[in-house]
């Protein structure tokens, strides 16, 4: 069996040789590098979890650790490299490297005219390298490196197209709204180290586990919610899911990577992780639980009338999001991660078609200038379509499963829940299908004659969908990571009705999309035209946007600009710079006038001092 | 060592040290009236040669040797500071073509 370093270490060095070397090699090397690198992480992946036995249904539970050196070592702090694999880390890692092998051939081909070609691989290598850090660390702090990586990947992924300042903008929003969520990440780190004494998760989850259900609450909770707000501002949840849907500025294949499959489910795939830690406190679960719906909700509305197909997509990313949190506050972690795999399945999928259209469309993006495509872009039409019955939860997708089980597990903790999750599942089927009539039906809107895409994109394609159709029951990943659930005594018996229930509220929001913008189109018109003022507020994405602007950002600029820039920096420090070098200048100049030039007047004045001296010495008894 | 001879009792100390006083108010006010470098120069040496006079006086008031020396040590700063000095004035006279010693300021300010 490879040793696990391997993994990270292929796409670290195509991420340096594309980086060093890229500009001079060309594009087919560059692309053999990236791909290559990624698929030999696949292949080790593979092997090492062969190895260990992972592929089947009675896998160890306990991890695998490699211990490789001291990182850091003072006083109590005891750090080191180590890395571990263990069923949910095994999970993500195939996620990872698979997804994203399928990405970086499908970017060859979108990529293919596109300035920066080198760069570009370099930076998606660059990611993959942090992500399998950050899944494979097995202490906290090497997962916040990888944390902090994926960040930094991201950042330089969405202002990859820097030249415009969309793009370089909102790459800075990502970067700085998840630097507040990091700061909680860490502070929950600090918290952990201070009570358990390490970062290990080995060591600090079975010392957390031996503490009774009822004792250290409040620490818990503290450490949870901050752990949770690092988790909110990496998987863009309420407040801080505000990011999200600006970065679809950056490169399709990006958005597909990093802001639907693997980055943006590190929160949820931490609080998993954590999940001895977050069953210890009540008031963290329902927190999660609580904001994950509310997310859902909220960005499933605002989905519902967007017209851009990246928004759209980047919407239900952050609803899909607030599902896995959801399923994570009612304890169903093993669904929370099932939820992962499947939504990257489907969402990659989505985004990759979405690429598909846009590249056909020439960087139309716009879904009202679209219409039609079906026939002139047959492949991606069929993908994009098992992608969006997936999404909708259509029966025996592999949507269907994990989301029938957050469901059914949210109703366990609160009907409430789970009716909520119902009506927001027939958001989703609604916006989904609405994005797909819009795009695929109807008459031509745009101009320029589409065209289908290279083979390199149609594949991936071809692959992601079949795994969105059949991968739910493929993988079952709800049974193979039921060890991360905290066992009741009571036995959960599956409710059919519930199932039947949510697979009708997704089936209703196909048909409304069916009957809104195909059968009559001009419905849709109407029904915006009737609710004007909360159709507004949708299109305007509630405003937070502008909230935030004018209660956070605005008064940081304006004090930073008006307090502390020209009442501390202007005022007070350079005042007194400035006053100390006016006072100097000031007596200079008095003194300044002694200096005339007449060496008559420079004798004069020693003649007057000499007198001065001598009259002086003279009064006070002269010298002795 | 022979005895000193004794000085003639009639001329005590003080009118030496007065007529060097005097020299000394001499040289310094024609140093700061005198507009000729020239004449200020010869002024210096003259409130120089009377500091001379003093010291020699108290060296022999005193019966030390002291004084004798410190006035060799004037004369030889004089003749150097005399060499230096007319090697100065010679100087500004070719660049300015003059010796009236406010037209030499250029280090004001």
């Amino acid at each position: 069996m490879p040793p696990l370093w391997l993994i990270p270490t292929f796409p670290l060095l195509g991420a340096v040789l594309n980086g060093l070397f890229g500009r001079r090699l060309g594009k087919a090397v560059v692309s053999l590098i990236a791909i290559g690198s990624v698929a030999a992480s696949f292949a080790t992946v593979l092997m090492v979890l062969n190895g260990l036995g992972m592929f089947s249904a009675s896998a160890p539970e306990a991890p695998h650790i490699e211990r490789y050196f001291t990182w850091i070592a003072s006083g109590d702090l005891n750090i080191g490299f180590d890395l571990m694999v263990d069923r949910l880390s095994a999970v993500m890692l195939m996620v990872v490297t698979g997804i994203g092998l399928l990405i970086h051939i499908y970017a060859t081909g979108y990529m293919a005219h596109e300035g920066g070609y080198y760069r570009f691989f370099a930076y998606l290598n660059l990611f993959m390298f942090f992500m399998l850090l950050l899944v494979l660390g097995a202490n906290y702090l090497v997962m916040f490196v990888g944390w902090e990586g994926v960040g930094l990947c991201s950042y330089l992924l969405i202002g990859f197209y820097f030249l415009e300042k969309v793009a370089s903008d909102a790459g800075n929003k990502a970067f700085i709204v998840n630097r507040i969520g990091d700061f909680g990440f860490t502070l929950g780190a600090f918290l952990i180290f201070a009570n358990f004494g390490s970062l290990d998760f080995g060591a600090v989850f079975s010392k957390a586990a031996d503490m009774p259900h009822d004792q250290g609450a409040g620490l818990f909770t503290a450490i949870c919610l901050l752990l949770f707000v690092g988790a909110a501002g990496k998987s863009a949840q309420i407040p801080l899911y505000v990011w999200l849907p600006d970065a679809m500025a950056g490169p399709t294949p990006v958005s597909a990577l990093i802001h639907a499959a693997t980055m943006v489910t590190a929160g949820v795939y931490m609080v998993s992780r954590s999940a001895v830690l977050f069953t210890h406190s009540p008031i963290a679960m329902d927190t999660v639980a609580v904001v994950g719906l509310a997310t859902a909700v909220m960005a499933a509305t605002i989905g519902l009338v967007q017209t851009d197909i990246k928004k759209v997509y980047a919407y239900s990313t952050v609803s899909q999001l607030g599902y896995m949190f959801l399923a994570c506050g009612v304890g169903a972690f093993n669904f929370g991660i099932y939820h992962v795999v499947t939504h990257a399945f489907f969402k990659a999928l989505l985004f990759l078609g979405a690429g598909s259209v846009i590249h056909a469309m020439h960087h139309e993006q716009d879904m009202t200038k679209m219409g039609g495509l079906w026939n002139k872009t047959p492949i991606t039409f069929v993908t994009l379509f098992a992608a969006a019955l997936a999404i909708a939860g259509f029966p025996f997708t592999s949507g269907y499963f994990s989301k029938d089980a957050i469901l059914e597990a949210a109703h366990g903790r609160s009907p409430v829940l789970y009716w909520i999750g119902v009506v927001t599942a027939g958001m989703t089927a609604f916006y989904v299908f609405r994005s797909i009539f819009m795009t695929f039906f109807g008459k031509f809107r745009g101009h320029g004659d589409p065209h289908e895409s290279p083979i390199s994109m149609t594949v991936p394609l071809m692959i992601l969908a079949v795994l969105s159709l059949a991968g739910g029951w493929l993988f079952n990943i709800g049974s193979y990571l039921e060890y991360l659930v905290p066992k009741h005594g009571e036995e959960h018996h599956a409710d059919h009705m519930l199932g039947y229930i949510a697979t009708a509220a997704g089936l209703i929001g196909i048909a409304l999309a069916w009957l809104f913008y195909v059968a009559a189109p001009s419905l849709a018109d109407s029904f915006a035209n009737a609710f004007k003022m909360p159709y507004r507020w949708l299109l305007n994405k509630y405003y937070v946007d502008e909230a935030y602007d004018s209660v956070i950002v605005r008064p940081i600029i304006e004090g930073s600009r008006g307090v502390l820039w020209r009442g501390m920096d202007v005022g007070l420090i350079d005042g007194i710079v400035n006053g100390i070098g006016g006072l100097a200048r000031t007596i200079g100049g008095g003194l300044k006038s002694l200096q005339s030039g007449y060496i008559r007047s420079y004798a004069a004045w020693v003649v007057i001092g000499s007198v001065v001296i001598i009259a002086a010495m003279s009064l006070m008894g002269g010298y002795r | 060592m022979p005895p000193l001879p004794e000085l003639p009792a009639a001329t005590p100390v003080a009118w030496y040290l007065l007529l060097s006083a005097v020299l000394f108010a001499i040289g310094a006010a024609g140093f700061l009236f005198r507009k000729n470098i020239i004449t200020v120069f010869m002024c210096i040496e003259l409130m120089l040669n009377a500091v001379n006079l003093s010291f020699v006086a108290f060296s022999y008031q005193f019966k030390q040797v002291d004084g004798h020396i410190f006035s060799f040590f004037v004369m030889v700063v004089a003749a150097a500071e005399a060499a230096v000095g007319l090697g100065i004035i010679l100087t500004v006279f070719k660049n300015r073509n003059t010796l009236h010693i406010d037209e030499v300021d250029s280090l004001k300010n």
